[in-house]
């Protein structure tokens, strides 16, 4: 590769970028939009029906922090979301490695699988309230149908994509099938099943929120809709924000935790 | 001659898949002596891999015969070490880790395991870097890892695919070097598969040429060249008559497959 002088290697095809400069980058981004935000509202060229400003927002999400609504609200919100993920991922995984290590099961599954994730998740609100009500049991169903299926189709890849040398290795150690998949598929796919955890997470997030802005009675997303109809859009904004950084801040901890478990991926 | 430790009789493999049939081998005959080193040359695609493949037991033949000591091979065991042209090298275990990790799979105690791994570590030069990730090493230490892993378990004879066809000239010859010292100490059945002619005189005590496809062993030209093998020789003209031999064997197969047949005239 070319030597890049300075900081136009941050802009070149594989060039390197130092921690300190990625997060100096990203905090500037969040800076320079919250500054268009605040001089747009400051400005007076938006009505604050349509747009809050930043501080109006921020006040907003004090009082609801001081009443300890968005406490309870996150609190609710994100017990859904982690019990709903961890029963999608827990009934996802032994599934998607079943169908990507044998050609059999993946016939059996796979185009199952294909054919109801095409379904679009929003259809089955209806359904799902029908057969479960309005309450938890029916977030974690709406959670499950958005993520178990795609989850279940990303394992498959991963395994797949195990080196078939690898397994070929195993096989001239002659070690018996079931120690070829413990001891060498599951620990070689494992970096990129994280990876696919991680993604299906933050589909997960938007079909919490789908299903609690239909139908719930607690929540982020149903204190949403409440506030459509009193139009406190600086709450929408608020809560808009409160998902994003949830989100960003799963994420993140997930990338570090992969950091730290397959630091042997990274050349020192 | 003493019964081979490997002897392939008439050996032959058609693929079928969905794109069709392919006849990759037919008529193979090749003995391998005890302790000998084969080296196997052949144009792209003849069928190199497939023959080693059957040998390792990761592949069925569609016909004929394949023995180790006289035993038919009915399927991949701990009595052949295969070292595979992708260094497949587990990028969660250490270097050590990766040779420890056979001898475990082939039955030894972990106390056993650790030291044996550290002796191989030695053999192959590479004390200082047990404890490196494969991430960490270049090609050539991976290489060397992976012989280190297959000899470890003491199998009775070595498969080896191009196992250093990724590798620079520079690295190539010094694992060559190494090979040569190793085999030359240790003495091992040795079935290796290269496309560099140069390679396979410099390492073997016969070189198998096979045909285009479907594959079957062309000519087979002793190598008599004196050990221990030295870099040197290769100027020799003993080395590069033999050298010219085995190329016009190979040459009149690839422009065959390449259309040059009258070429040849
Ligand atoms: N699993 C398979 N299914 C179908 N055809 C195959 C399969 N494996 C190999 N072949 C075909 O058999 C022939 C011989 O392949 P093989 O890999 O043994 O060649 P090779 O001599 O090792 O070639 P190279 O020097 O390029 O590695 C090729 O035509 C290849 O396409
Ligand atoms: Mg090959």
């Amino acid at each position: 590769m070319r030597k890049q002088k300075g900081l136009a290697r941050l802009f070149a095809l594989g060039g390197r970028i130092r921690a300190v400069e990625f997060l100096g980058i990203a905090v500037a981004v969040f800076a320079v939009l919250g500054l268009l935000w605040f001089a747009t509202t400051a400005a007076g060229l938006v009505r604050p029906l349509f747009l809050p400003s930043p501080g109006q927002v921020l006040s907003r999400l004090g009082e609801l922090w001081a009443s300890g609504q968005l406490l309870a609200d996150m609190g609710i919100s994100i017990y859904r979301i982690t019990l709903g993920f961890l029963i999608s991922t827990v009934i996802a995984l032994p599934i998607g490695i079943l169908i990507g290590s044998y050609r059999g099961w993946e016939a059996a599954i796979e185009p199952f699988v294909d054919f109801i994730r095409y379904m679009p998740v929003v259809a089955f609100v209806p359904l799902t309230i029908l057969w479960t009500g309005t309450g938890d049991a029916q977030k974690f169903l709406i959670i499950f149908i958005g993520t178990f299926f795609q989850q279940v189709l990303l394992v498959m890849d991963n395994v797949k994509s195990v080196p078939r040398d690898f397994i070929n290795l195993g096989r001239t150690l002659e070690m018996p099938e079931w120690r070829i998949l413990k001891g060498i598929v599951l620990p070689s796919a494992l970096p990129a099943i994280w990876d696919s955890l991680r993604i299906s997470l933050g589909w997960a997030w938007t079909w919490l929120v789908v299903a609690e802005l239909v139908a719930a009675t607690s929540g982020l997303g149903y204190r949403i809709t409440t506030a459509q109809r009193f139009f406190q859009t600086d709450l929408i904004f608020g809560y808009l924000l409160i998902l994003g950084i949830l989100g960003l801040a799963t994420d993140q901890a997930m990338k570090y935790l992969g950091r730290r478990l397959f630091r042997y991926l990274e050349v020192r | 001659m003493a019964e081979p430790k490997l002897s392939v009789r008439n050996l032959g493999k058609t693929f079928i898949s969905d794109r069709g049939t392919t006849v990759a081998l037919e008529g193979v005959d090749l003995d391998i002596g005890d302790n000998e080193f084969v080296g196997l040359v052949g144009t792209s695609g003849c069928g190199k891999s497939t023959l080693l493949s059957i040998a390792a037991g990761l592949e069925t033949q569609s016909e004929g015969e394949i023995r180790i000591d006289g035993a038919d091979i009915t399927g991949p065991g701990l009595d052949r070490g295969v070292v595979f042209q992708s260094y497949t090298l587990l990028p969660w275990l250490t270097a050590e880790q990766n040779v420890e990790f056979a001898l475990r799979a082939s039955g030894r105690s972990s106390a056993e395991a650790a030291s044996i791994a550290r002796d191989h570590m030695r053999l192959v030069g590479l004390t200082g870097f047990e404890k490196a990730y494969p991430a960490e090493l270049s090609g050539g230490m991976k290489q060397r890892v992976a012989i280190a892993r297959a000899l470890s378990y003491r199998p009775k004879m070595l498969l080896m695919d191009e196992p250093f066809g990724a590798l620079d000239a520079l690295t190539r010859h010094h694992m060559q070097e190494l090979l040569t010292g190793i085999w030359e100490q240790h003495r091992l059945t040795v079935l290796f598969i290269t496309h560099d002619v140069e390679e396979a005189v410099y390492l073997s005590d016969r070189v198998a040429v096979m045909t285009n496809r479907p594959g079957r062993i062309k000519k087979i030209v002793p190598i008599d060249l004196p050990r221990p093998r030295r870099y040197t020789m290769a100027a020799s003209p003993e080395f590069q008559a033999l050298h010219r031999e085995v190329m016009d064997a190979i040459r009149s197969e690839s422009l065959a497959a390449a259309g040059f047949a009258e070429a040849l005239e």
